[in-house]
């Protein structure tokens, strides 16, 4: 199963390149042309979205830093416990929405300490595997196209990312316990 | 309320800081996290190009315009206000398929493609559609298949089954873009 995994990953973008080259050249697109005319694109849109990943980054970081997340965790700690959630995967679900890349250090640190095939382990395997970064995601697609009124997004992802906890919570109890 | 969350975000953070004695850790990191973001944005800039280059090559030679015909059913329903024929049901197609493969470094620069294009059908430029609020919703609830990067660090953390947690991610991530979906349904009427 593992290989199989392996072998679709590696094969994934090769194809997704390749399929579309290929359909490219058969209908006679000039492709090399195309693709450069969209390329360019591709560096104007890195440079637009630099205000709105410094003004996100920079307030995750600084929370991230005072120890704000510690006190919320220990707040809490007492209400996820009697739910079942094992206290090392509180933070993962705090940080999850705020920053895929400390979501997933704290993943790999968890898995390294518990186990991977603990109870906690295969938890937040579940939840990193169903939910995504949320803030990033809002300041760079809205700030894009200069939206300052995003009107419910935040509070339809959230709920969304409280929908992905629970199920995982509930799944992971009927399958692994 | 973007706006709220990132005043809450430095201002408890400063605040907490005094109280914990980190205020010399905050100002690093602030200084520190601009400075990656830009570095993140520069380091973007080859793969952003790569993609959207291809996707430019996929519009052009009607790639696009037949996935996203197989995928009319359910983006006529979710994207009601856009218009049948529209770019932006192209590019959106492209960001849920990338997503979907776990490509997350290609869904971005479809996803922003498709955030310009409803902007244009757009009449009030600085607030949200309908059509922008659920697009950025079934972005953030993930809908990718096969947690890959999860599998592997499973895998050489010497797991005995790594694999064993796709099909409890694939129902849990159904469940998180079901609600997502309601939930920003039922909430455009009354925001």
């Amino acid at each position: 199963m593992i290989k199989i995994i392996n072998l679709l990953s590696v094969l994934a973008i090769p194809l997704f390149i390749s399929g579309i080259l290929v359909y490219g050249y058969s209908k006679g697109v000039k492709v090399y042309e195309v693709f450069v005319e969209g390329a360019k694109e591709g560096i104007l849109t890195s440079l637009r979205i630099i205000p709105y990943l410094v003004a996100m980054f920079v307030a995750i970081g600084i929370f991230r830093s005072s120890g704000a997340m510690e006190l919320i965790t220990h707040a809490l700690a007492p209400v996820m416990s009697r739910l079942g959630v094992p206290s090392e995967v509180l933070p993962i679900i705090l940080i999850r929405p705020m920053s895929g890349v400390a979501a997933l250090g704290m993943f790999t640190d968890l898995v390294t300490r518990v186990g991977p095939d603990s109870f906690a382990g295969r938890l937040s395997a579940t939840m990193m595997g169903s939910t995504e970064t949320i803030f990033y995601t809002l300041s760079v697609y809205f700030g894009s196209v200069g939206i300052t009124n995003t009107r419910h997004t935040l509070l339809a992802a959230l709920c969304a990312d409280l929908a992905g906890i629970m199920a995982s919570l509930i799944i992971c109890k009927l399958v692994f316990v | 309320m973007v706006n709220s969350l990132w005043v809450f975000l430095i201002i408890m953070g400063i605040i907490v800081a005094v109280f914990t004695g980190r205020l010399q850790e905050v100002t690093d990191s602030a200084l520190s996290s601009a400075k990656s973001a830009v570095e993140l944005a520069l380091s973007l800039i080859g793969i952003y190009a790569l993609w959207l280059g291809l996707m430019n090559i996929a519009r052009k030679s009607g790639l696009i315009a037949r996935i996203s015909r197989l995928m009319k059913p359910i983006t006529r329903v979710l994207f009601k206000d856009v218009p049948p024929n529209h770019g932006a049901l192209g590019s959106i197609t492209m960001n849920i398929i990338a997503n979907m493969l776990g490509m997350g470094n290609a869904a971005t620069p479809f996803g922003l493609r498709a955030m310009k294009e409803l902007q244009q059908l757009n009449k009030d430029k600085k607030t949200a559609t309908n059509a922008m609020c659920t697009f950025l919703v079934i972005n953030t609830s993930s809908v990718q298949l096969i947690p890959t990067t999860i599998i592997a660090i499973r895998s050489a953390a010497g797991s005995g089954n790594p694999t064993e947690i796709i099909g409890t991610a694939l129902i849990a991530t159904i469940c998180s873009t079901l609600v997502g979906i309601m939930a920003v349904k039922s909430l455009e009427r009354i925001f």
